[in-house]
């Protein structure tokens, strides 16, 4: 063995810490040349994951132990994507998450558990960005939802109108909430999935005369309204005066076709998102899953745009 | 007088408004966005606004639905 460690240039411990870290992690036996590395030999720290933390492991480790020194109180415990009641031990990669009930995560463990899930790079693309939306209705309200789910750090969200009943069928609002501002239920909705992220209303009806002030800070728009011509004011409004990217969408009405949206960029810092035809009118709706799909796919360009403009998030 | 609109060539016989293509083409003034030579047109001045030969246009109407 000392012989193939030395045939690399490397002593043999050395040769075990630095070049086959990667492999001791996923257990794999890995060959360099005549050299072979065999997980068996390790002998330093590995990490689990704990409350989405690294920590290191060690031999001897079980849940109970893991939940006595990081979390007590815990009610729940989930080991490896799936709630246990009994203790058992824990091996090296696993990820162990405990949970006390009705427990508000703090400002870190939040941004913690979106680092873990999104990456640093994404994290750090969209945490104090903004994204203005024009419209809290069906495309709206999915729209700030997911936008909240990433954690972009500021939303700006405008609507002069209240819930009625027959929003509810597309629309991001629930049953208590008719009768409400459509911007003061949507803020609250945000709160309850991330209420560290920071919520600006405007309760007015936008036009040419206000779109430039109020969504100034903007670094990418959202058009969602339902009439054309509020559309075609908001569009045409930005694209003169904010030079900003807009993404708005045309052609989601129906149940039929789901598979022709498609966001194609017909000017420049203009994003479109539809099938460009199919209008809502008497006989043909606009229901839930077409509305989310596009708010969705606005939600998705958004998120591209803020990360061109940002240093080498993977795809 | 020759145009591209939306990547397609078109021929008028007389000079037009942004106003008139518009009537031309049969679209709603109030629901488009227009980008004249990569430039985007002010709806106030879709009247006065004369287009001239070899005018690169991208026209977008929004249909109803939000």
């Amino acid at each position: 063995m000392a012989v193939r460690g030395q045939s690399l240039g490397i002593t043999g411990p050395q040769v075990r810490r630095n070049s086959t870290d990667a492999a001791a992690r996923i257990g794999r036996k890995v060959s360099v040349g005549d050299f072979t590395f065999r997980p068996e030999w390790v002998s330093y720290p590995v990490m689990i994951k704990v409350n989405e933390k690294d920590v290191a492991w060690i031999d001897g480790m079980t849940l109970a132990t893991l939940r006595a020194q990081h979390k007590p109180d815990a009610d729940i415990t989930v080991y490896n994507g799936f709630p246990v009641v009994d203790d058992c031990p824990v091996t090296r990669g696993d990820q162990v998450c405990f949970i006390r009930r009705g427990e508000m995560p703090s400002a870190a463990e939040m941004r913690q558990l979106i680092v873990s899930r999104h990456s640093p790079a994404v994290y750090e693309a969209v945490c104090d960005r903004t994204v203005g939306i024009a419209g809290v209705g069906g495309l709206g309200s999915a729209l700030a939802i997911a936008l909240a789910r990433l954690s972009v750090g500021r939303l700006i969200i405008a609507d002069f109108d209240v819930v009625e009943p027959s929003n509810l069928n597309r629309q991001q609002y629930f049953c208590e909430q008719i009768g409400m501002r459509k911007v003061d239920a949507m803020k609250a909705n945000l709160e309850r999935i991330n209420p560290y992220l920071d919520v600006t209303i405007v309760a007015e009806r936008l036009d040419a005369g206000n779109i430039t002030a109020h969504f100034a800070a903007a670094d990418v728009l959202a058009e969602c309204f339902d009439n054309p011509e509020s559309k075609s004011v908001f569009v045409e409004t930005c694209l003169a005066e904010l030079h900003k990217p807009v993404v708005a969408v045309s052609g989601i009405a129906g149940y039929a076709d789901a598979d022709k949206l498609v966001c194609r960029e017909p000017m420049r810092n203009f994003y479109l998102i539809g099938d460009g035809v199919s209008a809502a009118q008497p006989g043909c709706g606009l229901m839930a899953p077409k509305v989310g799909i596009a708010a969705h796919m606005q939600a998705s360009k958004i998120l591209e745009l803020l990360l061109d403009h940002s240093t080498g998030a993977p795809k | 007088m020759n145009l591209t609109v939306n990547g397609e060539s078109r021929t008028f016989e007389q000079p037009l408004s942004v106003h008139q293509l518009l009537t031309e083409l049969s679209l709603n003034e109030k629901r488009v966005v227009i980008e004249l030579n990569e430039a985007i047109v002010d709806k106030a001045s879709y009247i006065d606004r004369l287009l001239s030969d070899g005018d690169c246009l991208e026209i977008i109407q929004f249909v109803p639905g939000g």
